[in-house]
C-alpha cells in the first residue's frame, strides 16, 4: 500500500515538473533556427503580457518555420535555469520575458558570450543582449486621456500588479494623461502586492476594483497581468469601465472595457526573431514608442461605440503632440 | 476626520464579508481535522484543488452548481489522501500537509495546462458563474451555514462529541467503544470538503482561475482557527477580523497617510498576540498531532 502510494506521488510530482512546452528537436541537425522563450511568472493564459509574447513566437513559427521552445518558470529563482538550459540546447536566440528576469539574464548572457539573447522590459548592458523596452508611459498617457474625457464622476482608478518601478511608469503616465485633459480629476491608486504573485491574483484585482468603484471611480486602468482579469470582471459586474493592458483586451467584457493600452510585446518578439533569421541581430537597446506603434491604444468593434468622435479626435491630437515632442510625458524609470 | 470616517461604510462591510468567506470555510475545515487530533496544514493545497476543480468543472459543464459540488468532492478526496497518509500509514502529519500544499501548487498547474492548452489561468464564461443573491454569490451564505452546522454538530450531537473526544483523549474514547481512526478519517475528509468549498469561492468570485490563487489563505485560516481558540464560532469571528483588516488595507491604499503594508500585517500580528496568550490561553486539542494505536502505551 505504502509503496503504491509513493509511486503515485512520485509520478504526480514528476508530471507536475513537466512545465515546459518544449518540442523535441531530437538533436538532429536541421537548418531551422531554434528560438527559446522564457515567460514571466504569471505564465500563459493571462490574456495580456505573457500571451502576447507567446503570440510573437507562434507568428514567427508560422512565418519562418523556426523551432520554438518555451518555458514557464514557477518562480523567479527558476528564470536562470531556463535561460541557461535553452542556451545550452543551442537556441539561436534566447528571449527572456519581463523585468523580473533582468539579473538572471545579466548572469547567463555573460556565461555565453557567443550566444544571442533578448530581454523584454529591462536594459541589460551586454553586447550579446538586445534589450527590448517600451515607452509605456506614452501609451498610458493616451488611455489616461480617454479615461479623463469619458469619466462621468471625475474620479478614475489605477490598479497595478507588483509594486515595481516599471508599473509605476504606467501609473505616472496614466495620471498625467488624466490630469492633462481634466486637471481637477481624482486618480485612485492601488497595488495588488509586493511579490510576483501580485501579477496572478484575480481575487485581489477584483476586490481592489470594487473598492475603487465604491469610492466613486468609474474607469479603472489595470496593469497587473492576470490580476487585471479580476478588475475587468468587477467593471462588468458594476456596469462601469476597465481599461485593458498590453494585449487588446476589449473583447473580454464587450461594452465594459473602454480601451486597452497596447504594448506590442508580440511585435518586439517577432521582430527580434526576424532580425536573427535575416542575420541582422544587434545587441543594445531597442525602443518601442508611440511613433512606431510599439505602444498605443486599442480601437475595435467592441469599444468603437464607447468612445465618441470628439474624444477620439482629441486623443489623436494628443498622440500627435506626444510624437512631435510638444507634450512631454514623464518616464518614472528615468526619474527614479 | 471626515475622510477617516468615510472609510467605514457599507462598502467596507461588504468587502469584509467577501474577504472572510474563504477563510471561514477553510478555518472550519481546520476545526474538524484538528479537533479530531489530526494537524492539517494542507488546507492551502486543499483550497487550491477546490478552486481549480470548481472552476474547470463549471467551464466544461456550464453548470456552476456542479462546479461547487465537484470542488467539495475533490477537496474531500485530497482530505482522504491526507487521512490515508496520516492515519493509515501513520506518516508525520506536518510532512503530509506540506506535501499536499506542494501537490496543490504543482498539481493544479499541471492539470490546468492539460485542460486549457498549456495555459496557467483561464476565465469563466457568463454561463459558468454562480448567480448573485442580494450582494453576494450563494457560497457566502453557505459559509455561515457551514459554521452553524459545524458548531451544532460538534457541541450538541453525539458523533460531534465523539469527534472531539477522539482529539482530546483517544484512549478514553477507544475504551468507550469509539472507533478512533474511523472518526479521524471522517473528520479529515470533512476538513477537505470545507477547504475545497473555500477554494471554490475564489474563481466564482473573481471570474477566473489563476495559478496559486489562494496565495497563503489556507495558512491564514489556520491562524484564524488558533486565534478563535479551536472553536468554529471563534474561528469565524477571527476570519471576519482578518477579512476586515484586509478590506481596510485595500480601502486605505492610495489615500496617503500610513503605508498599506501596516494593515497587511494585522492578521499576523494578531495571531502572534493570540499565541502569546494576551487574549487568554488558546489551547489546542490535547491529542493533536499524535498517532493512535490501540496496542501502544501512551
Amino acid at each position: 500500500m505504502r509503496r503504491w502510494l509513493i509511486c503515485v506521488l512520485v509520478c504526480v510530482f514528476a508530471l507536475a515538473g513537466c512545465q515546459g512546452g518544449e518540442k523535441d528537436t531530437g538533436g538532429a541537425k536541421t537548418d531551422k533556427l531554434t528560438i527559446g522563450l522564457v515567460l514571466s511568472v504569471g505564465g500563459l493564459g493571462d490574456k495580456s503580457f505573457n500571451d502576447s509574447a507567446y503570440e510573437g513566437l507562434t507568428k514567427a513559427e508560422d512565418e519562418f518555420g523556426i523551432i520554438p521552445l518555451y518555458g514557464q518558470p514557477e518562480q523567479m529563482a527558476e528564470d536562470e535555469k531556463y535561460l541557461r538550459q535553452y542556451a545550452e540546447q543551442g537556441a539561436d536566440i534566447v528571449i527572456g520575458v519581463g523585468f523580473l528576469m533582468k539579473d538572471a539574464m545579466d548572469k547567463v548572457a555573460a556565461e555565453f558570450p557567443g550566444k544571442r539573447f533578448a530581454i523584454i522590459d529591462a536594459e541589460v548592458d551586454q553586447p550579446n543582449v538586445a534589450s527590448l523596452v517600451f515607452r509605456e508611459h506614452e501609451g498610458s498617457f493616451l488611455v489616461g486621456a480617454i479615461a479623463g474625457l469619458i469619466s462621468a464622476t471625475g474620479k478614475v482608478g489605477f490598479i497595478g500588479g507588483m509594486e515595481i518601478p516599471l508599473i509605476h511608469k504606467f501609473e505616472m503616465g496614466y495620471t498625467e494623461g488624466v490630469k492633462y485633459v481634466r486637471p481637477d480629476a481624482d486618480v485612485l491608486v492601488a497595488y495588488a502586492g509586493s511579490g510576483p504573485q501580485a501579477f496572478s491574483d484575480p481575487v485581489k484585482g477584483k476586490s481592489l476594483a470594487l473598492s475603487q468603484f465604491d469610492r466613486g471611480a468609474d474607469v479603472i486602468f489595470q496593469a497587473a497581468g492576470s490580476t487585471g482579469n479580476g478588475v475587468i470582471d468587477a467593471a462588468q459586474e458594476r456596469g462601469l469601465f476597465a481599461i485593458g493592458v498590453d494585449a487588446n483586451q476589449n473583447y473580454m467584457a464587450p461594452g465594459h472595457v473602454l480601451t486597452s493600452m497596447l504594448k506590442r510585446v508580440d511585435v518586439s518578439v517577432f521582430q527580434i526573431i526576424k532580425d536573427v533569421v535575416e542575420g541582422k541581430f544587434e545587441g543594445g537597446i531597442h525602443v518601442y514608442g508611440l511613433e512606431i506603434d510599439g505602444v498605443g491604444y486599442a480601437l475595435d468593434e467592441y469599444n468603437r461605440d464607447l468612445i465618441s468622435d470628439e474624444v477620439l479626435a482629441r486623443v489623436e491630437e494628443i498622440k500627435a503632440e506626444i510624437v512631435a515632442g510638444t507634450i512631454q510625458v514623464t518616464d518614472y524609470t528615468a526619474t527614479h | 476626520m471626515n475622510e477617516f470616517l468615510s472609510v467605514f461604510s457599507v462598502s467596507l462591510f461588504l468587502a469584509t464579508i467577501r474577504k472572510s468567506v474563504p477563510l471561514i470555510f477553510a478555518s472550519t475545515g481546520g476545526f474538524f481535522s484538528e479537533r479530531a487530533g489530526v494537524i492539517n496544514i494542507g488546507l492551502e493545497g486543499m483550497m487550491l484543488f477546490g478552486a481549480f476543480s470548481g472552476a474547470i468543472i463549471s467551464v466544461f459543464t456550464h453548470n456552476p452548481w456542479l462546479g461547487v459540488l465537484g470542488a467539495a468532492i475533490v477537496g474531500g478526496l485530497v482530505g482522504y489522501l491526507h487521512a490515508i497518509a496520516t492515519i493509515t500509514l501513520r506518516a508525520n502529519q506536518i510532512i503530509s500537509g506540506v506535501a499536499i500544499n506542494m501537490l496543490g501548487v504543482g498539481g493544479t498547474i499541471f492539470l490546468c495546462q492539460v485542460c486549457v492548452s498549456g495555459e496557467r489561468s483561464f476565465s469563466l464564461g457568463p454561463a459558468d458563474r454562480l448567480p448573485v443573491w442580494g450582494s453576494f454569490i450563494p457560497l457566502v451564505y453557505m459559509a455561515f451555514l457551514v459554521v452553524g452546522l459545524a458548531y451544532v454538530f460538534s457541541y450538541f450531537t453525539v458523533p460531534g462529541l465523539r469527534l472531539r473526544a477522539v482529539g482530546e483523549h483517544p484512549r478514553a474514547a477507544d475504551t468507550q467503544g469509539i472507533d478512533v481512526n474511523r472518526t479521524r478519517f471522517f473528520a479529515v475528509v470533512m476538513s477537505g470538503v470545507c477547504a475545497g468549498l473555500g477554494g471554490a469561492y475564489l474563481p466564482f468570485f473573481s471570474g477566473s482561475f489563476a495559478k496559486n490563487m489562494t496565495s497563503g489563505q489556507g495558512f491564514i485560516a489556520l491562524a484564524a482557527l488558533i486565534f478563535g481558540k479551536w472553536n468554529p464560532l471563534g474561528a469565524m469571528a477571527a476570519s471576519l477580523l482578518f477579512g476586515f483588516a484586509d478590506a481596510l488595507q485595500e480601502t486605505l491604499q492610495g489615500r496617503g497617510g500610513l503605508p498599506p503594508q501596516i494593515f497587511q500585517v494585522i492578521p499576523y500580528v494578531l495571531t502572534i498576540v493570540a499565541l502569546a496568550g494576551v487574549i487568554g490561553r488558546s489551547v489546542g486539542p490535547a491529542a493533536v498531532g499524535k498517532h493512535y494505536r490501540r496496542e501502544e502505551k501512551d
